[in-house]
């Protein structure tokens, strides 16, 4: 098991004839993630070869669904274009949408967001994250597959490199799925979606929640693991040294509060259980401590 | 990007939002000819972007125009809260009557664009919220259905807005809707929204924030940079395309990712307390980097002068640390004998031994690899607090 992805996932690249998804093609294809074509609109009828493999393109994720059979997608589709990729897949009813694009409009982001909410058939993850992996299993986005392989641990976190980097930290133990849901302001998929599968996942004992300033979400998170994750969490939240935000206004104020700092994050989860480290170094100690304890 | 006050008005009115005249001024002189073609009593307004500025003595009345200049002159130059005012607006004067508040914002947690509406506006409305949140109506609006007129006058009446002003009030919330969504706003804030004496609705103070990911469909919003503000150093970073921002320690920072060299910030300052020293700035190269955006960045820490040392820490994902390493050694090329602070470098990830192996072959002076984030980051404070 592991949680959204698996090796059942067949994947379509949104924006695949890009060099940014040839690339990345390459690179998924390598580790053994199962593609099954790519969508660029205009260049449907041909093909592309990545690593030795020949993938038809289509010009709609609908035309790609029916012909392969995909049930994920993966989007590297710059930003202007990218609203539209996204609400394509939405509409084809792809059951994953994984946007690695950086620098969406946020208008355009709540845009597509409200429009998955409202049909409620698609899980999308980002924008403007790595991906996710579940080692062994498939790869979907731009997380480096040699970092480590299979174990227990499921990780959940906002920043790509810190993903990377505690998945180097505890790499001799391995991973059921790390995900990387991005820190935009407007994402799909959050940290309380990850935390409640892999409290459900059997093969995950473990979690390690990653965050950082801005926002309320590791708050949320901190309540919801105190009402629902029965599985050790340890957490890690960066930018207690970030020159802090100010505030335009008061609205930002009215809706947020104080929360958005760094410490009002830590105390939050700390007051839920969770064991927060000061560094990736130390995060990683204390999960080595829980599983060997 | 956040925007002055007077930009904010200007916006307003491009989208038909009531405002007052107004005009901004750099010099006391501009202010009284402002203040003179507007005639009649005006406000001369610090323009910076932080709160609290009347209270700081940075918005006075001035009774004609000579006065506009005396009062400007006062105001220009002044510090509010560490941001030095180098612009007032001068506005013209109304007799108010009533004072609300409207604001449209994004709305991070539930992941749509919330409006709030209050009849009790001011410079207490955080309080407000706090102690009497009947008074101010939040309602969530969903992106792809907008507002309605039939919304607007529902929020409107939720904010317990006095029924003589409800159809105006909606007219404002309907046209600060528009103006959100076709200028990519993540917040647009009135405050106060004003009824006059003689019964008019006036936008009298603004606050507006952009989405810069949405500049490539606005090519106007270029206009609005405040390049005045800019530290030259940040100035010179933005030009390489850099995401750069100073600091006021000694510990040169350059990573890749957002998070990792906030990361690296925090790991800099614990390790810096033994020594009193802090993080100097915050460096992101981002991802996939090049040895050139890598040289850039090097080039411009070791151009603050309040640098004493640089600690270099990338895990490579898509960046490749061998082109960090020739990056490291390209920038000591051509910087030559001006480069005279230690570096210390942290390589781990995408093509880690070559990138070592590069740094190790250059064997330059001034350039010590560590194998793990912490203890580099002791090496570069304890070298800064030499």
């Amino acid at each position: 098991m592991a949680i959204f992805i698996n090796k059942e996932s067949k994947v379509i690249v949104q924006g695949m004839t890009g060099s940014e998804g040839t690339k990345h093609t390459g690179r998924m294809l390598k580790y053994g993630t199962n593609i099954v074509g790519g969508v660029t609109p205009g260049k449907g009828g041909q093909s592309v070869e990545i690593e030795g493999k020949t993938l038809p393109v289509f010009n709609s994720v609908a035309e790609a669904v029916a012909a392969t059979g995909a049930n994920a997608s993966v989007v590297f589709v710059p930003p202007k274009f990218a609203k539209a990729a996204v609400m394509d897949a939405i509409d084809a009813a792809l059951p994953l949408v994984v946007v690695i694009t950086e620098g969406i409009p946020v208008h355009d982001a709540a845009v597509f967001y409200a429009h998955a909410e409202s049909k409620g058939t698609t899980r999308l993850i980002g924008p403007n994250c790595p991906g996710l992996i579940s080692p062994g299993l498939s790869n979907i986005g731009i997380i480096p597959g040699d970092i480590t392989g299979p174990g227990r641990i499921g990780l959940v976190s906002k920043s790509g490199t810190l993903t990377y980097q505690m998945m180097y930290e505890l790499r001799d133990i391995g991973f059921s799925t790390a995900v990387g849901i991005g820190g935009d302001p407007i994402i799909g998929t959050t940290h309380i979606d990850c935390l409640r599968a892999f409290q459900d996942d059997p093969d995950t004992d473990a979690i390690v929640m990653i965050g950082e300033i801005g926002g309320d979400a590791e708050e949320r998170a901190a309540a919801f693991i105190s009402e629902y994750v029965t599985k050790p969490v340890v957490g890690y939240v960066a930018g207690f040294t970030a020159p802090e935000g100010k505030t335009m206004g008061h609205a930002g104020a009215i809706v947020s509060g104080s929360s958005g700092t760094a410490e009002a994050k830590k105390v939050a989860l700390e007051a839920a259980g969770v064991k927060v480290g000061k560094t990736p170094s130390e995060t990683a100690a204390l999960m080595r401590a829980i599983l060997n304890g | 990007m956040d925007l002055f006050e007077y930009q904010a008005r200007d916006l307003f009115e491009a989208h038909n939002i009531p405002v007052l005249a107004g005009a901004v001024a750099t010099t006391a002189d501009e202010a009284e000819r402002a203040a003179a073609t507007m005639g009649g009593k005006v406000v001369v307004k610090a323009q910076v972007k932080v709160g609290g500025r009347g209270k700081a003595g940075g918005v006075k009345l001035a009774l004609d125009a000579a006065d506009a200049r005396s009062k400007a002159e006062a105001i220009l130059g002044m510090d509010i809260k560490g941001h030095t005012v180098h612009k007032v607006m001068i506005a013209q004067a109304a007799p108010i009557a009533e004072e609300y508040y409207m604001a449209i914002l994004l709305d991070r947690a539930n992941r749509n664009f919330l409006v709030m509406a209050s009849v009790a506006g001011g410079m207490e409305i955080e309080e407000v919220a706090h102690t009497q949140p009947e008074k101010l109506a939040r309602v969530g609006i969903d992106p792809n259905n907008g507002i309605s007129r039939e919304k607007a006058l529902e929020i409107v009446k939720a904010g317990q807005f006095p029924e003589g002003v409800v159809n105006d009030v909606a007219d404002v919330l309907l046209k600060l809707w528009a103006a959100f969504v076709a200028e990519d706003a993540t917040l647009m804030e009135i405050n106060p929204l004003v009824k006059t004496e003689d019964g008019r609705i006036i936008a009298l103070d603004g606050k507006v924030t952009l989405d810069d990911n949405a500049d490539f469909r606005h090519p106007a919003h270029a206009d609005l940079v405040d390049h005045a503000a800019a530290n030259p150093l940040e100035a010179a970073a933005k030009e390489k395309n850099l995401n750069y921002v100073k600091l006021d320690g000694e510990v040169g920072v350059i990573g890749n990712g957002a998070g990792l060299v906030m990361s690296t910030l925090d790991v800099v300052a614990y390790a810096g307390e033994k020594y009193g020293v802090k993080p100097a700035n915050f460096l992101d190269i981002g991802g996939g980097a090049s040895a050139e955006v890598m040289a850039d960045g090097l080039s411009i820490i070791l151009g603050d002068a309040d640098v004493r040392s640089v600690f270099v820490n990338v895990f490579g994902g898509i960046t490749a640390c061998d082109a960090v390493a020739n990056g490291i050694v390209k920038a000591l090329e051509m910087l030559g004998d001006k480069a005279t602070k230690p570096i210390v470098v942290r390589l781990d990830g995408n093509n880690v031994l070559e990138g070592r192996r590069i740094l190790n072959e250059a064997a330059h002076p001034l350039v010590q690899q560590l194998d793990t984030m912490d203890g580099a980051a002791a090496k570069a404070a304890e070298l800064a607090a030499k």
